[in-house]
């Protein structure tokens, strides 16, 4: 085929484009995984039944401030991007800030406790269950924003699949805040942060052959 | 060296706003951009033109169907460019050449020359029109190797006007894939 012909048939399908377009798919994407995250964590696991106490409702603001805190500035990231380039354009170290925030209140916390009490501060009564939930309720949330990763034009698969990945891992972790009754510092810090870095390693190795385009 | 930036994002913004000749110009100057560059990457490493032709044609698809990604705030050159060695390391891993084979370049380098000495791609448009549904077949043909109007093309193929435009659409975006698939086989 000659590029010429390619040209004159392409140019058939010229159109007005939307610039908007992007932002509102990826938009609407964190919106449906934040959705689906909470319906499977309601439906499966079931909401904490102490959840109107008073320590509850303090340690839920905590791990929603940490977990809402990472799907915002990784969706803000995403949408750079996944624009063709948008990887040079950008600086990753601001998504890191909630991670390091958390590391360091669970840091004061453990400082301030007596040392006998770290075991039960880090591993809380559920590690186990946070550790497998929140990779689980992340799989149809990362399905989404992969979907919505796949309109735009990444050139850097690896890195945006990190992020897709982020995001679920983020709205995972938020919605099992519902459920979990470990409060500490220390157990978020090690067990959400833990998860949801597990889930951006997992959008790293799936980026690649996901994204491709 | 002059840089046709200015030129083509004109051309660009005129396209994003469905101004079907700026986009057909745009596609054109691109493709002649993007031939020089390919033709220049692939000689360093002993490939042909007709390669080159295949990932003009990729790129220029690309372009096609990925122009939502723009951002109208930034220059246009980075954005052809990152499209353009995204294709480029794509074809290179399938072809199992080492990356190292290919330098750094600067977003200009794409800009940087045209050639307007284009060969034939690899692609079979005929085989591949093989494959698409027959309504959307007729619907290309009549408009774009037939050089019908809109109007007469849905007579022709018993369809509406804007069954038409959503046929060429499609298909477009089906041999596109199509496209894709045979690089990959």
């Amino acid at each position: 085929m000659k590029t010429d012909e390619l040209v004159e048939m392409l140019s058939i399908d010229a159109k007005p484009v939307a610039r908007t377009t992007l932002v509102r798919t990826l938009s609407l994407a964190g919106a449906a995984s934040g959705i689906a995250a909470l319906v499977i964590a309601c439906v499966v696991f079931g909401v904490r039944a102490d959840l109107m106490e008073e320590r509850a409702l303090t340690f839920l603001f905590v791990k929603l401030a940490f977990t809402v805190g990472i799907v915002g500035l990784a969706l803000v990231y995403l949408t750079k991007l996944v624009r063709p380039g948008g990887e040079r354009r950008t600086q990753p170290f601001l998504v890191a800030l909630p991670f390091l925030a958390i590391i360091a209140l669970a840091a004061i916390s453990l400082g301030l406790a007596p040392r006998s009490h770290w075991d039960t501060m880090i591993l809380g009564d559920e590690w186990l269950e946070c550790l497998l939930s929140v990779p689980i309720i992340a799989i149809v949330p990362f399905a989404i924003s992969i979907w919505a990763v796949r309109r735009g034009a990444p050139t850097d698969l690896a890195r945006t699949g990190a992020v897709a990945g982020l995001v679920a891992g983020g709205v995972s972790a938020m919605a099992y805040a519902l459920h979990c009754t470990d409060d500490s510092l220390p157990f978020v810090a090690v067990w959400y942060g833990g998860t949801i870095a597990l889930c951006t390693l997992a959008g790293a190795a799936l980026g690649p052959r996901l994204l491709r385009w | 060296m002059t840089s046709p930036e200015i030129e083509l994002k004109v051309l660009m913004l005129a396209s994003l706003n469905g101004d079907a000749a700026s986009h057909r110009v745009l596609l054109d100057r691109l493709s002649r951009h993007l031939r020089a560059y390919y033709k220049g990457k692939l000689a360093r490493i002993g490939r042909g033109a007709a390669e080159a032709e295949d990932l003009v044609q990729e790129a220029v698809l690309a372009v096609h169907f990925k122009r939502h990604t723009y951002d109208p705030l930034e220059p246009l050159t980075p954005w052809v460019h990152a499209i353009a060695r995204y294709k480029l390391i794509d074809f290179l891993r399938r072809n199992r050449t080492s990356l190292t084979d290919v330098p750094i370049d600067e977003a200009d380098e794409v800009m940087a020359h045209d050639d307007n000495l284009s060969a034939e791609s690899s692609f079979d448009l005929k085989r591949l029109m093989q494959r698409l549904p027959e309504k959307t077949r007729c619907s290309i043909v009549a408009v774009k190797l037939d050089g019908q109007s809109v109007a007469e093309a849905a007579e022709r193929c018993g369809i509406s006007e804007s069954g038409v435009k959503v046929n060429i659409h499609r298909g477009l975006k089906t041999l596109a894939a199509l496209i894709a698939k045979e690089t990959r086989a």
